[in-house]
Formats: C-alpha cells, sequence, structure tokens
C-alpha cells in the first residue's frame, strides 16, 4: 500500500453498477449475441469483474456465459525487473478457445504491456476467432499500441496518481478512486 | 526490488539454511506451475533466454529428466554434462569446469555431485545461480520440497502431520532435506531403520526414534520409505536383503494393523520387494507418482524464484527506462 495522500472518487457503487451495466450491453452488441461468447479475467480483479459481467449478461440474455481466469505473470517481459511475484494466481481456461469469441476483462488498462502478455498466453490455449478488450477504466499511458473495445470510464492520470479499482469481493466495497501520492 | 528473490538468495544449496516462510515461498510458487504441465502447450515464456547447465557428475535418471522438463516448460535452453566423457574425466576440477561453462554465458547450474558440500563450495565461486540436485550425504532440496507439497497436497497442511522416514538416514540426502524442512514447518518428524544406519544423536533434533517398523506405523500418517543403497549390505551395516525385508520392509500385511491408512511416499528408484512390497507401493495409499508430478513443478518454482535474483539488472533496468 502506497502512503496516499488524497483520493478522489471517480466511480462509486452505484456509477460502478451502471458503467458494468452498460459494458455487458456493448460486449454483447460487440459479439453479436451470446454465441461462443467466453470472458476471460486478468487476476486478481479483472477475474472479479468479468463473474459479474457475464452475469449481467446471463440475466439480460438467459444461457450460460463461460468465465475463464488468466494470470499473466508467467508471461510477463520484466521479470528480471520486478522479480518473481510472491504468489501467482490461478490460470483457468477450461475450454479448446478456437474459434471462440474471447473478451478479456480488466480492472485497468494502463502500459498495455498487461494485455500484450495476456495475448500471448491466449495464443497458447487455442486460436480465438476474435480477442476483444473490456476495462473498467482506461487511464492512458500506452507504451505498447493496445486500445480498449470497451471501456467503462475513460480518465487522465497525472504522473503522481494512480487509480485505486475497489471491488467488494476482494476489498469489502465497490469504489474506483484516483489517488494521489504524497 | 526483487523481494521474492532477495528472499531465497543466489543459490539453492539445501533446506538447512532456509527459513519456514521461504519454504513456504517455493511450495505456494510451486501450486501454479502445477497447471502449466496440464496445459495443452505445456510452456510459459518466464525463463526465455536464460541458458541452464545440468551438471551431473553422479548417475541420474529421474531428477534430471525432472530438472530438464522443468528447464524447458519455462522456455530455458539447457545443456546437459554427464561426468563421464567429459572433461571431468581428465581432470579438470569442479571449479574450472564451471567457470568454463559461465564463460559460454550461462545463468544457472544444476549440480549433482558425489561430495557433501559440493554445491556450496561451486555456489561461492561462481556468479551463476546454483541448485544442488543432490550432494554426497548432505542434502537433496527438491526432493525434500517435492515430499513436503505431496503430503500439504493429501493432508491439507504439513503442521502436526507425523511423517516417520524408514530405511538408511545416516547416508541418505533425502532423509536430511526431509528433517530441516518438515521440522521446519511444524511437522512431527520421527525415523525408523536398523541402528547403525541412523545417525547418533539424532532424537537431540526433537525426532522420535522407533526401532520396530510396526511401532513407527502405528504412530505416523505417512511413512516416507527411503531406498536402501545396496552398497551397505556389502559394507556391513545390514546382513542381508531378505533379513532387511523381513525386520523393516513395509508391507501390506504390516500396514492392515495401522489404526488409519498411511499415506505412502518413496523417491525412488525403488527396490521392490526389499524395503517395500509391491502391493504397498502400486496401493491405493501410494503418492509414489504424485511425488513424481509434484517434483517438475516444485522445481519450476525454484528456477523461477532464483531466476529473478538479479538487482543490478532491475536497477540497470530502472535507469535506463523511465518508469
Amino acid at each position: 500500500m502506497a502512503r496516499a495522500k488524497t483520493s478522489q472518487i471517480l466511480l462509486d457503487a452505484r456509477a460502478l453498477a451502471r458503467a458494468l451495466q452498460r459494458m455487458a450491453v456493448e460486449i454483447t452488441e460487440l459479439a453479436h449475441g451470446t454465441e461462443g461468447l467466453v470472458l476471460v479475467g486478468i487476476q486478481r480483479r479483472g477475474v472479479e469483474l468479468a463473474e459479474r459481467l457475464a452475469g449481467l449478461i446471463e440475466r439480460a440474455e438467459g444461457g450460460h456465459i463461460p468465465r475463464g481466469a488468466l494470470d499473466i505473470t508467467l508471461y510477463r517481459d520484466d521479470l528480471e525487473v520486478v522479480g518473481p511475484r510472491p504468489v501467482i494466481g490461478e490460470t483457468r481456461l477450461l475450454e479448446d478457445l478456437t474459434g471462440k469469441h474471447v473478451c478479456i476483462v480488466d480492472d485497468v488498462l494502463y502500459t498495455g504491456r498487461t494485455v500484450r502478455a495476456a495475448l500471448d498466453e491466449l495464443a497458447d490455449f487455442g486460436r480465438p476467432q476474435r480477442i476483444s478488450l473490456c476495462v473498467l477504466v482506461d487511464r492512458g499511458g500506452r507504451e505498447l499500441p493496445i486500445q480498449a473495445d470497451i471501456v467503462g470510464k475513460q480518465v487522465k492520470v497525472g504522473a503522481r496518481e494512480f487509480v485505486e479499482v475497489l471491488i467488494a469481493e476482494l476489498d469489502g466495497k465497490d469504489e474506483v478512486n484516483l489517488v494521489t501520492r504524497s | 526490488m526483487t523481494p521474492a528473490a532477495a528472499a531465497l538468495g543466489k543459490d539453492l544449496v539445501g533446506l538447512e539454511h532456509l527459513s519456514a516462510e521461504q519454504i513456504r515461498l517455493i511450495l505456494d510458487t510451486a501450486e501454479p506451475f502445477k497447471e502449466v504441465s496440464e496445459r495443452p502447450i505445456k510452456k510459459v515464456p518466464a525463463l526465455r533466454g536464460k541458458t541452464i547447465v545440468n551438471l551431473f557428475f553422479e548417475a541420474s535418471t529421474r531428477t534430471r529428466i525432472s530438472f530438464e522438463f522443468a528447464e524447458k516448460r519455462l522456455s530455458a535452453d539447457t545443456v546437459n554434462v554427464a561426468a563421464s566423457g567429459s572433461s571431468v574425466q581428465k581432470g579438470e576440477t569442479l571449479v574450472d569446469t564451471a567457470k568454463n561453462l559461465e564463460a559460454m554465458r550461462i545463468d544457472m547450474v544444476v549440480m549433482r555431485h558425489g561430495s557433501s558440500g559440493a554445491a556450496q563450495f561451486l555456489g561461492d565461486r561462481i556468479r551463476s545461480n546454483v541448485i544442488n540436485a543432490g550432494d554426497g550425504k548432505h542434502e537433496h532440496p527438491t526432493q525434500g520440497l517435492l515430499d513436503m507439497l505431496t503430503i500439504r497436497d493429501h493432508h491439507g497442511t504439513l503442521e502436526g502431520v507425523k511423517v516417520c522416514l524408514v530405511g538408511d538416514i545416516l547416508h541418505s540426502r533425502v532423509a536430511r532435506s526431509n528433517l530441516w524442512g518438515l521440522t521446519k514447518l511444524g511437522a512431527q518428524v520421527a525415523v525408523c531403520g536398523p541402528r547403525p544406519l541412523l545417525p547418533r544423536g539424532i532424537e537431540d533434533l526433537g525426532v522420535t526414534v522407533f526401532s520396530r517398523i510396526e511401532a513407527a506405523i502405528e504412530w505416523a500418517d505417512v511413512l516416507n520409505v527411503l531406498r536402501l543403497q545396496l552398497e551397505r549390505m556389502e559394507a556391513g551395516f545390514i546382513p542381508s536383503l531378505r533379513e532387511y525385508f523381513r525386520v523393516f520392509g513395509v508391507t501390506l500385511e504390516r500396514l492392515e494393523r495401522a489404526p488409519r491408512p498411511l499415506t505412502i511416499m518413496h523417491p525412488g528408484p525403488m527396490n521392490r520387494g526389499v524395503e517395500i512390497e509391491s502391493q504397498v507401493a502400486d496401493g491405493p495409499h501410494s503418492v509414489i507418482l504424485d511425488q513424481v508430478t509434484n517434483g517438475v513443478a516444485v522445481r519450476m518454482a525454484v528456477l523461477y524464484l532464483l531466476a529473478g535474483g538479479r538487482p543490478e539488472l532491475a536497477d540497470a533496468a530502472k535507469s535506463g527506462a523511465g518508469e
């Protein structure tokens, strides 16, 4: 936990719920329905967000949306820079992804390196017909030519600021904050 | 800024000098690596570009292959060097061999050697990471770790689990790594074997000693049955293999009298009908092949954790890049 000086709420619980509602609809539109749609969350908070989005889509469209989880730690390009992560999360992709529409779900899109790693990892699990990217917050600052298809909220983030995503399942409440480091 | 790497250091020589947290870190890191071996493409790029030399001065099949799979599934480049047919036979010293390999820009050495302390000796003299794959009678840390992971899989914890090592404890590096690791993580440890094959004063380490296998079976949750090395008989430690089996053999008949089913482990290679009966080795409570599967995951975890430990590279990258 970085020492935080000030914190500004970007999305409160209700705004976050509305954003997810809209994102669920946009995912269904992008995939032309739910046929062959698979939501894959990136550990950790992406997994919870994918679970919620899949639930919302199921409620609106019926049927069952397969979910997956991806831990991209072993596909990072900076092992020597950051060192090994103490605990690697679970990767769970139950089915062959060939021919599916895989929607990657993550909490914050920043440099794009996580998504690059996720694309590499997905390629080892088959050949999806399409991969799309859905993020709760796009904070800019890309270092790779990667863009999201569906964005919950776009924010400009300064040099000493970062986006903090809190999810009830993990953090006790739903909230997205812009935090300024002291 | 490499917390995990700093926590493990440059080399893995043994479990004696690791803390409980360090051992737990390795076991926890091994968990996700189990899944990698179940994927359609059993490979992740974590160690891409790393060169690893498997330097085996003693014969080994299982351990060498297990390390090699672990290395390949992490995308490292590997070279196997066996002592026979190498310059070692021509009289080259261990350090010279390693320095020559290092001059070819390697990153890690996995070494098995007949002399106790060889791994530490080499680790102190070269820059590459050194992983001990068994040194004399000293330690075989990755075997100890995979045994612990297997016990944890089957009992949910190591805390309070009663583990009895059976057989030649005195000459066994597997036993030594098990003893260090298990006691650190709170397991209750006992040994059982012929008195001449038990280290003197082992009770002082808090280890229970059973002279009768029946008593060990009554006490234990887990039996880790060690291989009886045939040369021990020639050296006069035991009268005959038949006699050993009669007194210490782990048999179905003996296990059936246990108050609860025991988990049966063996580091391999087995002498069926000497230290363990075939029906036991192939029985429902044998986890001997689970140990082999876990061996790859544990070795992947160790390689991965040691590979990140280059703080000087991290600093260079940080000053080079913007963030």
